[in-house]
């Protein structure tokens, strides 16, 4: 369904490599791809539109530099625009007031607002060492403060104590009255889910703003939320106020182009990323990693991630440093990861992680790859001596024989192994460079030869 | 499904949800169609009004292509548009609009799950208020064994609507306490038991086997057991649903889909593609947070909501 961007605009660019020539039309064509990629991954319409119109724009308009081809210019106005729009860093908590900093969390229903409550009092407490006070506003969901009470035992936060029958504005002064008497540095009011329609609890929620005057208002917003983003984000900025967002369920496979909608017509940041249910799931906001992500580029910590859900933590690890260190790939990781890849499911689920590799997906799909032929492949890896696993390059045909006869297979199955273990080396080495640098980083240097200078001069 | 339920207010709330809902939607398509000549760019931003409902870049040149084809060049009003558009959207969704049956077995194992937070636990309660009101026997069991308060939540809903609630240890076996509550229900004498589980993504391998592990117990039991997988999948979600369908369908056997949050401005166009892809039944809406805001889903309600076309008092009427 979701066909990465990159391996569409794969095909688009290659054909503008060859042409080398960059005119109105690639850029359209290509600028479709985009425009398709982006509302796919839940970027709303009208940011798409701009986002799509702005490119165009610039990519026509710009000079082609020699030692840069046309399509790789456009690449990289794509990747700048997007993490331009996304915000190029991380913009921390506000506390730079008279304590205790009041921070208020609001979002739609099953949003994450509690979790995350959780989650970043855990953080300001022992990363930033203040001393925090949770509250629970909401009188709406069953067990809600319940809720909220538990996470802050797990975490070893102080809770308001729940008074029932309160309202939430009356349990927000009793919050800030807490914590001035007891000296927190800071309250974290949890509140209630509500739909920007739902015109009185926005003016409940607007209401508890005029009492307790937050130092920040976060509003949370799960990564899977479609074009309706757009409405959540303006209403809840313009009736409550909003001075930051927060994404949760990146951990899920959904794109997050909300995260863009949200950020382009509120131009608010977005400071922190929710990873998971556990506590310790919050993440510093990093705009590198989103872009790719929306535009369906994969990235090796995603893999690392689903790695690590399935297989071992200890093989995880290793197959992580391996990447990022940048040494040579090798047939005895080859013969660790057939062995994984039978633990995770079979090839498909791993190759989806890994970015513009749609045609060595294909190829491998209908190389019809099961379970047995993997074996037959370990078996053959295990038929060679230690130095032909460490160095391709000695596997004459001589030698080729032998490990066939070894393995119990043809020579053409060998050759077919090596060659699929060559596709798998060059990959590899692509995704180093992702590791090190995003993407692009990583790619550009490959694809221009290394002169990024010329690039850099225009915009 | 809700014929019985006290209809006090629902059908005016729907018809308002689904309006707002609609609204823009609506006034972008009379905007761009008022008594104007179907060419391409009149097509194209049919097409984006499709987009911004959440149908899908997919879907929507499709059934603007469609439209296209039989209309081209013709002055059309924004009324034939919507009411087009409504017909063929009602075409794709009618073989899906299905009431769940529970009258097939005793008890009847309903096995609720889906992403975190999209309404599980409040569906549950809903349905629990719409069989008892029924006169049917009913019982819930707090599978939820992990998220904070998720019992509490799901005893809460118990006592709402009267239905005896089965639940273990916080951090417990989800399993094993299903496999109890299922021997209670049987013991009991009990119509229909509704099954929470936690929220899980469908994107985590092992919290996924951890549901195939649920239905694999019960089995034990009852070997037709759960008779009923429920996927409650929120309107708010865009594209991320036809993953969430497409997973849990293939590891939990889903039988039947619940939309939630359709009172809010989000506007659930996904289901059109849902519907035309995995075809699976939809059995309700979710139209708010209390315990009768369930709607039975209608296709033709629902596309002509969607399209905002007669506004008048079709919408969310039988
Ligand atoms: N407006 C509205 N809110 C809803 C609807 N259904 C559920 N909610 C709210 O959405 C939130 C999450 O609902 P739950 O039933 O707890 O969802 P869940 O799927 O059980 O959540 P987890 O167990 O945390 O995964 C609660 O605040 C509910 O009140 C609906 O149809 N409309
Ligand atoms: N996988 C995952 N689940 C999350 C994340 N944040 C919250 N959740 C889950 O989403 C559900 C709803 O969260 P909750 O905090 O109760 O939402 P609220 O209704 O907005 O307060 C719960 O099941 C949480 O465990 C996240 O970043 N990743
Ligand atoms: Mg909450
Ligand atoms: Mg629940």
């Amino acid at each position: 369904m979701f066909d990465s961007l990159s391996s569409k605009l794969g095909g688009i660019f290659d054909r503008l490599t060859r042409r080398g020539n960059l005119t109105e039309d690639d850029v359209a064509e290509a600028m479709r791809e985009v425009r398709v990629a982006l509302l796919e991954a839940d970027v709303a319409l009208s940011v798409v539109k701009d986002f799509v119109a702005k490119v165009k724009e610039r990519a026509v308009g710009q000079e082609v530099v020699r030692s840069v081809t046309p399509g790789q210019q456009v690449i990289k106005i794509v990747h700048d625009n997007m993490v331009e729009l996304l915000g190029t860093q991380a913009e921390p908590l506000n506390f730079n007031v008279t304590p205790p900093a009041v921070i208020m969390m609001l979002g739609l229903q099953g949003s994450g607002k509690t979790t995350t409550s959780a989650k970043l009092a855990k953080r300001l407490t022992e990363v930033d060492r203040k001393k925090v006070l949770l509250a629970s506003l909401d009188v709406q969901r069953p067990a809600a403060q319940e809720q909220l009470a538990v996470l802050a035992a797990q975490v070893g936060v102080a809770c308001l104590p729940i008074v029932a029958g309160q309202d939430p504005v009356a349990i927000a002064k009793r919050a800030l009255l807490t914590a001035r008497n007891e000296v927190y540095d800071v309250v974290i009011l949890d509140t209630a889910g509500r739909l920007s329609i739902d015109d009185a609890l926005m003016a409940e929620a607007a209401s508890v703003r005029d009492a307790v005057q937050p130092h920040e208002s976060l509003l949370v917003v799960d990564a899977m939320t479609g074009q309706d983003a757009v409405n959540t984000a303006t209403q809840f900025d313009q009736r409550v106020g909003v001075t930051g967002m927060v994404l949760t369920r990146i951990d899920g496979d959904a794109r997050g182009g909300a995260a863009l909608s949200m950020r382009a017509v509120t131009g608010k940041p977005i400071k922190f990323l929710g990873t998971g249910e556990k506590t310790e799931s919050l993440e510093v906001y990093h705009p590198d990693r989103l872009a790719n992500r929306i535009l369906g580029m994969g990235d090796v910590v995603s893999l690392v991630e689903k790695a690590a859900a399935t297989i071992n933590q200890d093989d995880a690890q290793e197959m992580a440093e391996k990447f990022l260190s940048g040494k040579r790939f090798d047939f005895n990781d080859l013969a660790k990861q057939l062995q994984q890849m039978r633990k995770m499911g079979g090839l498909g689920g791993l190759m989806g992680l890994l970015p513009g590799i749609g045609k060595i997906k294909e190829q491998l799909k209908n190389a019809n790859i099961d379970d047995k032929a993997i074996k037959r492949q370990e078996a053959i890896i295990q038929s060679m001596t230690p130095a032909e696993r460490k160095n391709a390059d000695l596997l004459q045909a001589s030698r080729k024989r032998r490990i066939a006869k070894g393995a119990g297979v043809e020579v053409q199955d060998v050759n077919r192994l090596i060659k699929q273990f060559l596709e798998m080396q060059k990959m590899m080495k692509q995704m180093q460079k992702l590791g090190k640098g995003g993407f692009m980083r990583g790619m550009m240097p490959k694809m221009m030869g290394g002169d990024m200078a010329g690039l850099n001069k225009k915009g | 499904m809700t014929e019985d339920a006290p209809k006090t207010g629902w059908l005016a709330r729907l018809k308002a949800g689904l309006q707002r809902s609609t609204s823009k939607l609506t006034e972008g398509i009379a905007a761009v169609f008022t008594k104007r000549k179907l060419d391409q760019a009149a097509l194209g931003e049919l097409e984006e009004l499709l987009i911004a409902a959440d149908l899908g870049p997919s879907t929507a040149a499709l059934l603007t292509a469609e439209f296209g084809k039989t209309r081209f060049g013709k002055d059309v009003t924004d009324q034939e548009v919507k009411q087009a558009l409504a017909e063929s959207i009602t075409a794709i969704l009618a073989p899906c609009a299905a009431p769940l049956n529970v009258a097939t077995a005793k008890p009847f194992v309903v096995l609720v799950v889906g992403v975190n937070g999209t309404g599980k636990t409040t569906t549950i309660g809903k349905l629990a208020q719409l069989y008892r009101a029924q006169g049917l026997k009913v019982m819930l069991a707090a599978g939820d064994t992990f998220r904070a308060a998720a019992i509490s939540q799901l005893q809460i809903w118990g006592e709402r609507t009267g239905c005896k609630v089965i639940a273990g240890a916080a951090n417990g076996d989800a399993a094993a306490l299903a496999f109890q509550a299922l021997q209670q229900a049987q013991s009991d004498g009990t119509d229909l038991l509704l099954i929470d589980t936690a929220g899980r993504l469908h994107n985590k391998k092992d919290l996924m086997q951890e549901l195939a592990k649920i239905a694999r117990v019960v089995k034990k039991l009852v070997p037709e057991a759960p008779h009923a997988t429920l996927l409650v999948l929120d309107a708010t979600t865009g594209q991320n649903a036809h993953a969430q369908v497409e997973v849990f369908r293939e590891l939990t056997q889903v039988t039947g889909l619940v939309v939630t949050k359709l009172d809010g401005s989000a506007k659930g166009g996904v289901l059109v593609a849902l519907a035309d892809r995995f075809k699976l039944p939809i059995h309700a809406i979710g139209v708010g947070e209390g315990a009768n805001d369930l709607r039975p889903f209608r296709a033709e309600d629902f596309a002509r909501s969607l399209m905002g076309v007669d506004e008048g008092g079709k919408a969310g009427s039988e």
